[in-house]
């Protein structure tokens, strides 16, 4: 449930999302994705920390260079974390529609 | 099967987008969220109060099968126009919960068919996860358990 949350957190900063869309078109270095930023790259470091700490980010050692991949699995998750709630609602939904209908062919 | 049911909850955000179509002409589909007898059965909730007009008061109490009261809900009607939109205030009055603000839009489709988009807006992404989170806890046992019900009664 933690981790879960932590996906959360991660994909709610906007330059963390930004980052995630574009090491998913290809596996980067820090410095390149660095350099699509603005930001320091202190910064962009402690974004990418976090993206790996929480597995939406892969690290592959190639040579002395660390690449960042990005982890579709783990996206997943956050689209499996919001089925309860749609399900919940289509629950309710399906309820409303079949009373109606009974009642409106029984007027 | 098609998903009828939508959620569109976007990273970042603190509102989430509920979109249904429905069987159903436009009138009825307003109907069963005008009626506190009708609301009690899909809902599955117990409608202890329902002023249908501006600044009217809501009030729900939902109990799980046992008869036991898991928690009280409710809101103020903000606008009401018939058979086209409601905007209300909602809250779950449980810890951690703050209210919400919600828009809800009807349209009819063709003569027996409708579309209903219900945008749902919280304090801060945080009080959104919350909501987001809990059938986890109790709501989709809930749910599974009234359709059991029904199920039951049928036979």
């Amino acid at each position: 449930m933690n981790l879960r949350r932590d996906v959360f957190q991660a994909i709610a900063d906007p330059t963390r999302r930004a980052i995630l869309m574009l090491v998913a078109t290809k596996a980067m270095t820090a410095g390149a994705i660095a350099a699509n930023f603005d930001t320091a790259r202190p910064t962009v470091s402690k974004h990418l920390q976090i993206l790996t700490t929480c597995e939406l980010l892969e690290q592959e050692y190639n040579g002395r260079e660390i690449y960042y991949h990005f982890n579709p699995e783990k996206m997943k998750e956050v689209s499996d974390f919001i089925e309860p709630f749609r399900k919940m609602w289509d629950n309710r939904f399906n309820k409303l529609e079949s009373i109606m209908r009974s009642r409106h062919s029984k007027k | 099967m098609e998903r009828k049911t939508h959620v569109l909850a976007e990273a970042g955000r603190q509102d989430i987008m509920i979109t249904r179509s429905f069987d159903l002409p436009v009138v009825l589909l307003y109907e069963a969220y005008t009626t506190p007898d009708i609301i009690e059965q899909w809902m599955g909730t117990k409608v202890l109060q329902f002023e249908l007009k501006r600044s009217g008061a809501f009030e729900f109490e939902t109990s799980d099968p046992k008869g036991q009261v898991v928690f009280t809900a409710g809101g103020v009607h903000h606008e009401l126009v018939e058979h086209q939109s409601i905007i209300r205030t909602f809250e779950m009055n449980m810890p951690g919960f703050e209210t919400q603000l919600e828009f809800l839009h009807f349209e009819a489709v063709a003569d027996a068919s409708s579309k209903l988009t219900m945008q749902i807006i919280y304090r801060s992404p945080q009080h959104r996860e919350r909501q987001l989170k809990l059938p986890f806890a109790f709501g989709l046992n809930m749910a599974h358990n009234r359709l059991q019900e029904i199920f039951d009664s049928l036979k």
